[in-house]
């Protein structure tokens, strides 16, 4: 989706995010950048249908406005000049991957992507990277596409067969960047994640994003959200992002339909 | 001769039971009659040490004689000459530190209820008076003020009246800082603030939310848009945890989420509005300061069971103005004098399950001038709590100083500035109220922001 947000596309960077609020009386849900073009003064988010406010937003049509868009927020990626950047993506987390791996690829260093989703219809923007990257590695739970398994056998594989990259980007479900960086780390892999957890103003003002990395406690609002993996204590972020779970599922009955 | 009455005419109040259950206003405010006959206290003395005490100088003796009369459009012309939110430092100014402090008749008695008059005043003006329009000379200078409470609020406000074109840039979907996202509803009415804002804006001060400086647009880039000078009152929206084991378990909050989640995002209608909030049966608030009251209060509101303020010094050195500790105490929160929480403990799913607390006693006084806690060895114990409330300061947020070259700040991040003028190390960038001094008053913050005003316009007239 392309939202018209001047303040936002003018100044945003990959890595960053956005908070956004479908309706008057809606969350303030974080949300990661796609994409921007500052020409059209636009920024492109990507999500998906998983609660109360994303489903309002998937009824929005052309045209339409939503309530509040603020942004550029949290740390801008910071992007090394490697001999060759391996991207990870499970489902949504292409969508914030993409940004980064372009600009590596605007900097001269070759790029390769493995994209990750339950079945062919959760792998998203594919032909995009195919674009920028050497190769493009598709990873399905059901085998609907490409590999059958996880992109964490796709790593292993490339891992196994000599390919030498010198950093990993992982962006996706928690679980996910864990495996990624279990591995990662036995091959000495610097590997970054980025993290999405719950938050509400997203400039350091409530805490609730809090995660321990490398034994401290950050806000993933301005501290990230992109951290060393492995610092980040995934277990403790699984724990966190449950907090709410029954209430996610109450305002869905409750509000949804 | 003056009403002799040793006490303040009393306000009514809901009964504490009834009101630990809502979110309506807990004080009721003063009827025409009970405000006339309290006017009628003030001695009218000749020093004013009243007027002193307050930060914004309101010529306090002035307005109350205009409420002695009956002539209550009057007394809010006078307030209003010096406060430009009225309705909001008469519910939410610590009096007893400030103008009541100083007054004589508080030497004998009660001193002279000028916090419940100005509340008066000002919501009598509200229900009564048609919108004044207004024409103001322009002057053609632009100036940007970042943040929408009570400082930035209060900086425009000045500013505009004396003809500058002024943007306040706001951070959040909704202006008023903290008296939109920190103080609760029963304390505080929203459309009240709301309406506070709105006299403002209708002077013609222009607020852009969801705009944050630092991030959306620095200061510097603001500069180079023909804002002449910029304000800074970004508040101190950065919470200080306790850096004790198990703060980042679940049902562990800042008071700043807790807070907001509840006030901003309105999670006690929840799921009408569909940004939850948990509340256990058993809730520990650490800290005693308005916040930590607040905090409390909400909580036992939203249907706890056993609230507790657990708080390491004793009542005496407990920051909340008086009013708020006597409210909880009415309304059932049981207060921990002299505990200092020393870890916080989990079930397997990582749920709050307990609390740790060492007894503590009192020392020498420490650099606060408050006598400080000292652990009594041996005296650890536990509490059974499920939700845990972290409420003991903010400091000011790291956006601004991140991202504006030759900005001097304190090493605890404070915007440094010139105590008369309010201006920064950098020219033409001024700053006050919490992102200055750390957590303090939202009377304090709107003294430094006229502060500023005044020396913002002093120099851009050159």
């Amino acid at each position: 989706m392309e939202i018209h947000a001047p303040f936002v596309a003018r100044k945003c960077e990959p890595g960053q995010f956005i908070i956004i609020r479908v309706d008057e009386k809606g969350e303030r849900v974080p949300l990661t950048i796609a994409d921007y073009d500052r020409e059209k003064e636009t920024v492109t988010i990507i999500y998906q249908v998983v609660g109360y406010s994303t489903e309002l937003l998937s009824k929005k049509k052309e045209g339409d406005y939503v309530a509040d868009f603020v942004g550029p927020l949290g740390q801008p990626s910071i992007l090394h000049k490697r001999e060759r950047v391996l991207g990870v993506a499970g489902g949504v987390g292409a969508a914030p991957l993409y940004p980064q791996l372009r600009k590596l690829a605007e900097m001269g260093v070759p790029v390769d992507v493995i994209i990750g989703g339950k079945s062919a219809e959760f792998v998203i923007l594919k032909e995009k990277f195919e674009e920028f990257c050497e190769n493009v590695f598709i990873a399905t739970d059901d085998g609907s596409l490409g590999t059958k398994g996880f992109v964490t056998n796709v790593l292993e594989d490339q891992i196994a067969k000599g390919v030498k990259y010198d950093e990993v980007i992982a962006i996706g479900p928690l679980i996910m960047m864990k495996n990624v960086v279990k591995i990662t780390k036995q091959h000495d892999i610097p590997t970054m994640v980025s993290l999405n957890p719950i938050m509400i103003d997203g400039t350091g003002m409530c805490g609730g994003c809090r995660v321990t990395v490398g034994g401290e406690t950050k806000f993933a609002c301005v501290d990230g959200p992109d951290f060393d993996g492995f610092q980040v204590d995934f277990d403790e972020c699984m724990k966190r992002q449950t907090m709410f779970r029954e209430e996610e599922h109450e305002c869905k009955i409750g509000r949804g339909k | 001769m003056a009403n002799m009455s040793p006490n303040k005419v009393a306000m009514p109040e809901q009964d504490p039971n009834v009101r630990n259950k809502n979110f309506k206003e807990v004080a009721l405010g003063y009827t025409k009659e009970m405000a006339m006959e309290e006017a009628t206290r003030c001695l009218n003395c000749k020093n004013k040490p009243c007027v002193n005490g307050c930060p914004v100088n309101v010529p306090i003796p002035e307005f109350i004689e205009k409420v002695a009369a009956g002539d209550f459009e009057g007394a809010y012309e006078v307030i209003t000459s010096e406060n430009a939110l009225p309705a909001i430092c008469g519910r939410v100014c610590p009096q007893e530190n400030q103008c009541e402090g100083k007054c004589v008749r508080g030497i004998k008695g009660e001193p002279v209820g000028i916090g419940r008059m100005e509340r008066f005043v000002a919501d009598y003006h509200m229900a009564n008076a048609e919108p004044a329009e207004v024409s103001i000379e322009k002057n053609g200078k632009k100036v940007a003020v970042v943040g929408c409470g009570p400082a930035g609020i209060t900086c425009a406000g000045e500013l505009i009246k004396k003809g500058y074109e002024v943007t306040v840039f706001e951070a959040l979907h909704k202006p008023g800082g903290v008296l939109s996202y920190g103080i609760p509803e029963f304390r505080l009415p929203k459309d009240l603030v709301a309406k506070e804002i709105e006299s403002v804006e209708n002077l013609g001060v222009k607020i852009e939310t969801n705009v944050i400086v630092g991030r959306s647009v620095t200061i510097d880039e603001l500069m180079e848009d023909g804002y002449e000078a910029v304000f800074v009152g970004s508040g101190a929206g950065l919470p200080r945890f306790l850096n004790i084991p198990g703060e980042n378990y679940l049902g562990v909050y800042s008071a700043n989420e807790f807070l907001t989640r509840v006030n901003l995002m309105k999670g006690y209608e929840f799921p009408e509005y569909p940004t939850p909030v948990k509340i256990g049966k058993k809730v520990a608030v650490v800290g005693a300061g308005n916040v930590a009251m607040d905090a409390a209060r909400t909580a036992k509101r939203l249907g706890a069971d056993e609230v507790y303020i657990v708080y390491r010094r004793s009542e005496e050195e407990a920051p909340a103005r008086l009013e708020e500790l006597h409210h909880a105490k009415e309304e059932g929160i049981i207060f921990k004098f002299l505990n200092n929480p020393v870890a916080i403990k989990a079930n397997e799913d990582g749920w709050v399950e307990k609390m740790e607390i060492v007894k503590q006693e009192l020392g020498e006084p420490d650099a606060s001038g408050r006598r400080s806690p000292v652990p009594i060895e041996g005296s650890n114990y536990d509490i059974d709590v499920d939700t845990v409330v972290i409420a003991i300061g903010q400091s000011p947020n790291p956006l601004i100083r991140h991202t504006t070259p030759g900005l001097d700040v304190q090493k605890w991040g404070g915007i440094i500035v010139d105590e008369e003028t309010m201006e920064s190390s950098k020219d033409g960038v001024y700053a006050g109220g919490d992102t200055v001094t750390g957590a303090a008053t939202v009377i304090l913050a709107m003294g430094a922001g006229k502060k500023a005003a005044a020396a913002i316009d002093k120099k851009l007239r050159g």
